[in-house]
């Protein structure tokens, strides 16, 4: 057998299940989303109609669109730079030559991030629980009025991006750390010698050297955050007054609950569409911006 | 600042941070050992009164958390094994196999790392229903038997083979699945354990495609039955934390051995720049 003939065989089990399960879904979510695909269509096919654009009108005239749009881009402006920051504040902790015991705290830190999500949202929601959690006990007893965090419309966002930020920071502390250690450690050296202070070592050297990964790290985490649904699922079932409803939450409703399978696919490609435009208008900041 | 003093800030910084990262995570151990009711009285207990298993017990025994963990441990098991393998040949094949389009398959996998993966969920829904396999084990292990971010993570890890080693047994007349078993198999065993447990992983706390396809109890895994339990014990919090530790230990468990792998899996697959 030849190479090429060979090398067929070992990549035709992936492709074909990449191919059938994921590219060939995604072509049909297209076309789906431009058809009336509903319960009807689902007992009988010939119900099935060609609506083109009609989907998506309909969508864009929708308060509970606009509003499950706002609340996800709420959690990615938020969470996004609030994670980060965590991230990279961890990762420079521990990346210090006096930080002690750094396989400990790096393992530490990272644990919430291979946790399962469900289990640890209802680890929250007893944590947060406005009578019992120890959260508000905390805040009693310190004498700061008490907030009913996944009950009030005000508070169940800030809620879950504390919860996300708690539990995905870890992740890019460790690429970060990467980022960090590749930086040469001349430049502080030199630094230190010109007199400058930790903070502007901090603006001038490993923010302008860490630039690509933050790029990165932006763009993966930005991803991550646009597709929010397991935390509001578990935590708040979008409530409270659809105040945790995602772009995600509203797919699986409108596809799943609803059966509204047309409609629901627009919701995703419009998604879609957002993060890649998002990412794309990224990675152009960071090639106008000062070269690194 | 004086060294000393920025050396007991940057540590005191660093237990707070780790403080706060698994305070929730023993808090849940604790409570998952109260009594029921202890967790919903004032002030907030710390520590069980005195420590039982009846949580543990009223979940295996009542609620069908034995057939939970069965259901996830088969599941993660299948699809971890199995894409192991389909993986591992295709990210061989497209770093040291030539053949024709090679290239352009591989740019077309890499672009679809952009499509975020629910897209393709409500086509995929219809596509297993017509397929009969709606609610059974096949509906959450198929679509998930090669993934394109593990085919880039063994070609990246395959391309430092050198080409010589094949070269040599190819002239000795092997062929081409023996090159892969006995020389390329055992070269890429590092990242055979990076990759098996990062599918592992995400396997195991899925959730949104698992809720999807599994509709009956009988197939759910952890997640799902969580997820499910905790809509219907809202006021049960022991019973809730007990349910958290048996679906977090084993994954838990599984990273704190092998995080050396995990780690560096991490790093590789996200500098793709």
């Amino acid at each position: 057998m030849t190479t090429s003939r060979a090398a067929w065989w070992f990549i035709t089990p992936a492709l074909i299940v990449l191919g059938v399960f994921f590219l060939l879904p995604v072509v049909a979510a297209l076309v789906l989303s431009l058809t009336d695909y509903d319960l009807y269509a689902l007992a009988d096919i010939r119900n099935l109609r060609f609506v083109a654009l009609e989907n998506y009108w309909a969508l864009l005239q929708r308060p509970l669109f606009w509003s499950a749009l706002g609340h996800t881009v709420y959690f990615v402006v938020v969470g996004v730079p609030l994670s980060m920051a965590a991230s990279l504040g961890a990762a420079m902790l521990l990346n210090s030559p006096l930080a002690r015991f750094k396989a400990f705290f790096r393992t530490a830190l990272f644990a919430p991030v291979v946790t399962t999500v469900v289990a640890v949202a209802v680890i929250w929601r007893y944590l947060f629980n406005t009578k019992y959690g120890l959260v508000n006990y905390a805040f009693d007893s310190l004498g700061i009025p008490t907030v009913d965090w996944l009950g009030d419309p005000h508070w169940a966002m800030p809620t879950i991006i504390l919860f996300a930020v708690w539990k995905n920071f870890g992740y890019n502390m460790i690429i970060f750390m990467a980022g960090l250690q590749a930086i040469p450690g001349d430049l502080y050296e030199a630094a230190r010698i010109d007199g400058a202070s930790a903070m502007a070592q901090f603006r001038h050297i490993t923010l302008p050297m860490l630039k690509p990964t933050m790029v990165m790290v932006s763009i993966l985490t930005v991803s991550g955050y646009f597709q929010l649904f397991a935390e509001p699922y578990v935590m708040t079932e979008g409530g409270p007054l659809q105040s945790t409803t995602s772009v995600l939450y509203l797919m699986y409703e409108e596809g799943f609950k609803w059966w509204n399978l047309g409609s629901a696919s627009a919701v995703a490609f419009i998604l879609f569409v957002i993060m890649f435009v998002v990412t794309a208008a990224i990675l152009r900041l960071s090639k106008q911006g000062a070269p690194a | 600042m004086s060294p000393r003093v920025a050396k007991a800030l940057i540590n005191g910084l660093l237990i707070g941070g780790a403080a706060i990262a698994i305070a929730p995570l023993l808090y849940m151990v604790s409570v998952s050992f109260m009594p029921q009711g202890q967790a919903s009285s004032l002030p907030p207990p710390v520590l069980p009164t005195h420590a039982t298993l009846d949580n543990y017990r009223q979940l295996f025994m009542n609620a069908g958390m034995g057939r939970y963990l069965f259901n996830s441990l088969l599941i993660s098991t299948c699809i971890t094994v199995i894409s192991l393998a389909f993986n591992l040949m295709a990210g061989y094949a497209f770093a040291k196999l030539e053949f024709k389009g090679r290239q352009r398959i591989f740019q077309v996998l890499l672009g679809a790392l952009v499509i975020p993966a629910q897209v393709a969920m409500l086509p995929l829904f219809l596509l297993l229903k017509y397929m009969g396999l709606v609610n059974t084990y096949g509906a959450v292990i198929v679509p998930a038997l090669a993934t394109i971010f593990g085919i880039f993570l063994v070609r990246q890890y395959a391309s430092g083979i050198p080409n010589d080693l094949m070269e040599a047994a190819r002239i000795d007349g092997a062929g081409e699945f023996r090159i892969f078993a006995t020389i390329v198999m055992p070269l890429l065993k590092p990242i055979m354990v990076t990759l098996a447990i990062f599918t592992f992983l995400a396997a195991w706390n899925d959730f949104m495609w698992p809720l999807i396809a599994l509709t009956g109890q009988e197939h759910y895994t952890l997640p799902i039955a969580l997820a499910s339990l905790s809509r219907e014990h809202v006021q049960d919090s022991e019973l809730m934390m007990a349910g958290s530790v048996v679906t977090i230990l084993p994954v838990l468990v599984l990273f704190l051995a092998l995080q050396r792998y995990y780690l560096e899996g991490l790093l590789i697959g996200s500098v793709k720049g």
